[in-house]
């Protein structure tokens, strides 16, 4: 049973991480994108 | 909400009902392998259908990149670029999971954690290769240099995968042949009962479903790091 936990918890744990680090990234980006348009629409 | 948003979320609640199933499918409704005896074995072979599953994902990136590649420097269009980068990123992270459940899995059957077998020996050389292949375009300067030399290196990189698929088949090794084997020397291999099979598939699928939502994500990303380059040009 231990195995069987193990497998699932390792493949889920980076499943998990790699979906965490996508949504960190997408509001990362969209936050930028943000203050960028803010930036070129005051240059205007 | 934009339609590439309502297709998006669609997937999303696609693949997560998909995996659920097949998950219950996994852990609840498939019988023990008959051929099995211990019940640590028993108990352990359960991990047979999530390890497969993350090979799916491994396979399908690798493949994603490869195609992503070729149509790169044909097309020189970044929306393949983008597409081999964003694939090759998923199919690290699943080649790390099928490693690592792979490695569970074989504890309670092999009885060691891991042996220099030519399936296990090359499906590491593909990880560290992918692994190479993300550096590289870390440090690579200038996004159309990176994209071409990203491409080639994604093209010669994926000759590692049928390698790996077909080292099963060619060399005497420990690890079972799921699918024709008709190596005499590959040791373990067995034949799916019908349940098996099924619960097999259904993973398969699950997981590619997974896979795909997963991607629609991870390019959309890479879009938005390119318009943000594009808002940064603008200003300069």
């Amino acid at each position: 049973m231990t195995y069987l936990a193990g497998a699932f918890a390792v493949a889920w744990l980076l499943t998990f991480a790699l979906v965490i680090s996508m949504i960190q990234r997408q509001r990362r980006l969209e936050q930028e994108i943000a203050a960028l348009r803010e930036i070129l629409e005051k240059q205007r | 909400m934009k339609a590439r948003d309502i297709a998006m979320l669609t997937l999303d609640v696609i693949a997560g009902v998909a995996v659920l199933i097949a998950l219950y499918m996994a852990l609840v409704w498939v019988p023990d392998a008959a051929n099995l005896i211990s019940p640590d074995e028993k108990v352990a072979q359960h991990i047979f259908y999530l390890h497969m599953g993350m090979n799916v994902d491994a396979g399908l990136g690798f493949l994603v990149t490869l195609i992503g590649s070729v149509l790169y420097l044909l097309t020189r269009r970044r929306i393949w670029d983008m597409i081999a980068v964003s694939s090759a990123e998923l199919g690290v992270v699943f080649a790390t999971a099928v490693l690592a459940t792979g490695s569970l899995w074989a504890r309670p059957t092999w009885n060691t954690w891991w042996t220099w077998d030519p399936r296990l020996t090359t499906a590491a050389i593909v990880w560290l290769i992918y692994i190479a292949y993300l550096m590289l375009r870390g440090a690579l300067e200038g996004a159309e240099q990176r994209a071409r030399f990203s491409a080639v290196y994604g093209i010669f990189a994926f000759l590692s995968v049928p390698l790996t698929f077909m080292s099963i088949r060619w060399w005497r090794t420990i690890h079972p042949t799921v699918f024709s084997g008709s190596n005499p020397g590959a040791q373990g291999g067995f034949s799916l009962g019908p349940h098996i099979r099924l619960t097999l598939f259904v993973s398969m699928i699950a997981f590619a479903l997974m896979y795909a939502a997963l991607m629609a994500h991870r390019v959309r990303l890479e879009q938005d790091a390119q318009a943000v380059q594009e808002l940064k040009e603008q200003l300069l």
